[in-house]
């Protein structure tokens, strides 16, 4: 049942075909035995996810479960958690343990879910490849010489791996795609302010967006039904009502206006990952969809952008960690100036260090008219690309990576490199869109996504095409061979 | 050479909203240390502000208060700066947008001048912690009870001239804000802190001089002391043909100096952005009018009034006005006694100076205007003279009752009985027998003066109760 769906899983616990405390025992038991390889969770709740799942066991015995009673499920270790150290990644927080829920994690409590633990991911979630980790790098579970994509990689590793059948995660800039494509799961970043960001530690306040990663586009849907809603302690996020996002997932694609933008299959995408882009493109044709070329004609101003903004706004979230309140403090500062210096010296890693360098250079007298200003007039282009293509199509699609996942350490010398990986990604996210990553075929033996790009506030459309995507392609059931199916001593 | 003044205020002006201004946190004062700080004062990973939209109606009130423009779409923007008072690393204020604009602002001297300082602009910000420097053996202690408390930083521009003049914006700026009810304007727990930035330049010229900023002042008289013992300093620099250092200085009331903080000539950059964590305030029409239709009778509007109704004098009215309670203690001691102009010179006169010299606010005055009133009445009707009224006065004060009870208890009510008297004028009369001769021989201006003594005599006699009217006639009667 490790590889079971969400929503099979919940037939499967309404059914009494295996209790939540089964579950969550099998769960724990392969977490137990073969996260060793992937590294996947930095901080597993064994007896914490067993009570609940027996909490959960008892309200279904009752009847007055939740949607997702006795249902486990990872966080990514940015979402704050009562009790449970946050360590975000970084040695900073190594020793934070918070006194209150994120509201992604109060409300998906609240709904029945059961928390297995917190996953790794790179530092603030500063990363394509989860290499920036205090805790060490995540590998991919198709091949654990691969990076599993970042910064959600210990979410991806773990749903892909079997170690849990859904997570949490947070796309800033594809963080919640990427690793989605490259460990062969299907990720959903919603609408920016559709999910609360409050208890969620801050990246880039105005780019961050909390999702669902799972085993399929219905099982994202499930979550965002819990995930998704007004926050009023979160100002940005949306007061509009929620969907049922699973009402239309079966909806026929006929007459769906399909946008490809020529800028995201030109130079520096792979060929094979075309092509596997391209078969799924033939798939959605097939099932009545309409294929339409468009042009994203700023998208060559998106990495500058984005490597802008996002520093930007990094550089000032994280002034907070200054070794005052919380977190990690430099062993006997001598003054005010010592104490400021040595804790965030020793608490952040390089990478988190250069954005918080770039991020104060670009704010500074004197550059922010070059730099940030230059960088919101660009945003603003950018965005008016997309509502222009938006007036012609439904929905955008195309590659979510320029290929498939590269291998450790590959590119971990090479920063610029490496914000390269986010190409097709980081627009969605100055645009404020929703996206999706979508298994769609194998490179090599490697996973490849489609990203399928939606109106504000149209995550419903997106569902639907990747559910009916996934109706007539097997794709996201492929699991890789390096997680055996049956642990041993294991309940399945 | 004929130095000129010239200083601009900046006001943090502490919102008397009930919780922090982007949190739900208590803003009372004097609490215990950090018992009034929340997950989201302390900047707890992952918490975000909220606007408080009261804070946002005080603001918008002040606003309309000066005649400002309102700011339709402000913005909260991060300014950076680490400081372990600071949690976050950066305050949220206002930068490019503010949410009050350019207004004036009139100010009335004691000579009885007025002068317009115009504002520059207000903005909503949130307050700092404080830093504990001593008890805490060599270390420093962080006290975030202030963290979040809804500030509304007012700017004027560099129309001040003078210490006096400071003192009367800072007045008429505690009197509009406690009249709109924004702030308690207590100067003490520091609701109203005061930076002042001044330079001098040669009288007559139109080019500004190198300012310095004089940071946290918070007491009009030390506004006062500083502006002062600033001007002796930058004067005596720029006699001996130095120059200033732009800089910021902080004033040492013990003393009574000003010493430099830091240098601001290398400029601090606190890196400006707009906040990402709050939308822009948009302000519809029908919200600002709704405030305005709650403004009440302002300072400037109500010593307008008083000169009109009561006909006192300008400079007489604005002190009346210079808070709501003292204006409404007036009236309502004004409107029972009958006599605006007595009832004015008592409340200036005798009240005034016995609550200073008790320092307590007309709010806590032991006697009531209704007391007053009746003493008022007892001085109209010649039940006692002015003089006598004052020792009322006390005995009420005293909390020996109201103005009947205390004349009736020290036996204070003016003797207006003519027999009683007739016999001291006569007395009188036969004491002073050579006085009367010199009065009857004398000349008007004589007569004038002797009259004044026989008058006095009598009012010792009574011990000061009888009726000096009565008096008068009798002697004159008599002394023919």
């Amino acid at each position: 049942m490790h590889n079971h769906t969400v929503a099979q899983l919940m037939r499967g616990l309404q059914e009494k075909q295996f209790s939540s405390v089964e579950l969550t025992q099998c769960l724990l038991q392969r977490i137990a035995e073969l996260d060793s390889r992937y590294n996947s969770y930095v901080t597993v709740c064994d007896e914490r996810a067993l009570a609940a799942a027996r909490a959960a066991d008892a309200q279904l015995a009752s009847g007055s479960s939740g949607p997702l009673t006795g249902i486990p499920i990872a966080h990514k270790d940015i979402f704050c958690t009562t009790g449970v150290r946050t360590s975000c990644g970084s040695r900073m927080l190594d020793n934070f343990i918070p006194p209150y829920d994120a509201t992604v994690v109060s409300d998906l409590s609240a709904a029945g879910a059961v928390m297995l633990g917190k996953t790794n991911m790179d530092e603030f979630a500063m990363g394509s490849s989860n290499e920036n980790s205090y805790y060490g790098p995540v590998t991919n579970p198709w091949d654990p010489t691969l990076v599993p994509g970042g910064s959600s990689g210990g979410s991806a590793a773990a749903v892909a791996a079997g170690l849990a059948p859904a997570a949490t995660g947070t796309d800033t800039g594809g963080s919640i795609r990427q690793p989605a494509a490259f460990c062969g799961i299907t990720g959903l970043k919603p609408t920016y302010g559709r999910v609360s960001r409050l208890g969620m530690v801050a990246f880039a306040s105005s780019l961050d967006q909390a999702g669902p990663m799972a085993r399929s586009a219905e099982d994202c849907a499930i979550l965002l039904n819990t995930m998704a809603g007004h926050d009023p302690r979160d100002s940005t996020s949306a007061e509009r009502a929620v969907p049922d996002y699973c009402a239309d997932l079966d909806k026929p694609l006929d007459g769906l206006r399909v946008g490809l933008p020529k800028e995201y299959f030109g130079a520096g995408l792979d060929s094979a990952t075309a092509a596997c882009i391209d078969a799924a493109l033939k798939e959605l044709e097939q099932q009545g969809a309409t294929l339409v070329e468009v042009s994203l004609a700023h998208s060559e101003l998106t990495i500058p952008t984005y490597y802008i903004v996002a520093p930007a706004e990094a550089s000032t979230n994280l002034s907070r960690f200054d070794g005052v309140r919380y977190g990690h403090r430099c062993d006997k500062p001598t003054d005010l100036n010592d104490l400021y210096t040595r804790s965030r010296e020793e608490g952040f890693g390089d990478e988190v260090k250069r954005r918080i360098l770039v991020g104060t250079y670009a704010l500074s007298a004197g550059y922010y008219d070059a730099y940030y200003r230059k960088a919101q007039q660009a945003r603003r282009l950018i965005a008016n690309d997309f509502s222009a293509c938006f007036e012609q199509v439904d929905i955008i699609a195309g590659p979510t990576t320029p290929g498939p996942a590269f291998s450790l350490g590959a590119k971990s010398d090479d920063p610029v490199a490496m914000y390269l990986e986010d190409v097709y990604t980081l627009a969605v996210n100055l645009a404020g869109l929703p996206g999706m990553s979508v298994p769609a075929g194998l490179v090599g033996g490697k996973p490849i996504g489609l990203q399928l790009i939606g109106r504000h506030f149209d995550e419903s459309r997106l569902l639907n095409v990747a559910h009916r995507f996934q109706q007539s392609t097997d794709w996201h059931t492929l699991t890789p061979v390096s997680a055996p199916s049956s642990a041993q001593g294991g309940v399945a | 050479m004929q130095w000129e003044t010239v200083i601009g205020l900046e006001v943090h002006l502490q919102l008397a909203t009930k919780s922090k201004i982007f949190s739900g946190s208590a803003t009372t004062f004097g609490a215990e240390a950090n018992t009034q700080a929340s997950a989201v004062d302390l900047a707890m990973p992952g918490m975000l502000p909220v606007l408080n939209e009261q804070a946002v109606r005080y603001a918008v009130l002040f606003g309309l208060g000066i005649g400002a423009e309102i700011g339709r779409r402000s913005v909260f923007d991060r300014k950076n700066y680490f400081y372990p008072d600071l949690p976050k690393g950066y305050q949220i204020s206002q930068f490019s947008d503010p949410i009050v604009g350019t207004g004036a602002f009139e100010i009335q001297l004691e000579d009885g001048t007025s002068r317009t300082i115009g504002i520059t602009r207000a903005h909503l910000e949130e307050d700092a912690g404080k830093s504990l420097h001593e008890d805490f053996h060599g270390q420093s202690g962080i006290d975030l009870n202030r963290a979040g408390t809804p500030l509304l930083e007012i700017v004027s521009e560099p129309d001040i001239r003078s210490a006096e003049e400071a003192v009367a914006y800072l007045k008429a700026l505690h009197s509009l804000v406690t009249y709109l009810g924004i702030s308690d304007g207590n100067m003490a727990e520091g609701s109203m802190r005061c930076d002042i930035n001044i330079s001098l330049r040669s009288a007559g010229s139109d080019t500004l001089g190198t300012r310095a900023e004089i940071k946290n002042v918070n007491s009009f008289r030390f506004v006062e002391k500083a502006i002062q013992h600033e001007f002796e300093r930058q004067s005596e620099i720029l006699e001996e043909g130095g120059r200033i250092v732009q800089e910021t200085r902080l004033y040492d009331a013990d003393r009574n100096e000003t010493r430099p903080m830091r240098s601001k000539e290398v400029a601090n950059d606190y890196r400006y952005f707009p906040e990402p964590d709050l939308l822009p305030v948009v302000l519809e029409d029908a919200f600002i009018q709704a405030l305005r239709d709650t403004l009440p009778e302002l300072p400037r509007e109500k010593r307008e009034r008083f000169v009109k109704q009561y006909e006192l004098s300008r400079y007489d009215a604005g002190v009346l006005v210079a808070s709501r309670q003292l204006a409404d203690y007036f009236e309502a001691a004004a409107s029972s006694a009958g006599d605006a102009k007595i009832t004015a010179n008592w409340v200036q006169g005798e009240l005034l100076g016995r609550l200073n010299r008790d320092e307590l606010d007309i709010t806590a005055c032991p006697v009531r205007a209704e007391d007053l009133a009746q003493l008022i009445q007892r001085i109209l009707d010649s039940s006692i003279s002015g003089k006598i009224a004052k020792q009322v006065f006390e005995g009420m004060w005293a909390g020996e009752g109201d103005a009947d009870t205390v004349i009736a208890a020290r036996g204070l009510k003016q003797v207006s009985d003519s027999g009683a008297l007739e016999a001291m004028v006569d007395a009188v009369i036969a004491d002073n027998s050579a006085q009367v001769e010199q009065y009857l021989a004398g000349d008007d201006n004589k007569r004038k003066k002797l009259l004044g003594f026989f008058v006095g005599q009598v009012m010792k006699m009574s011990q000061g109760q009888a009726n000096p009217p009565m008096v008068n006639q009798l002697l004159a009667k008599k002394l023919v």
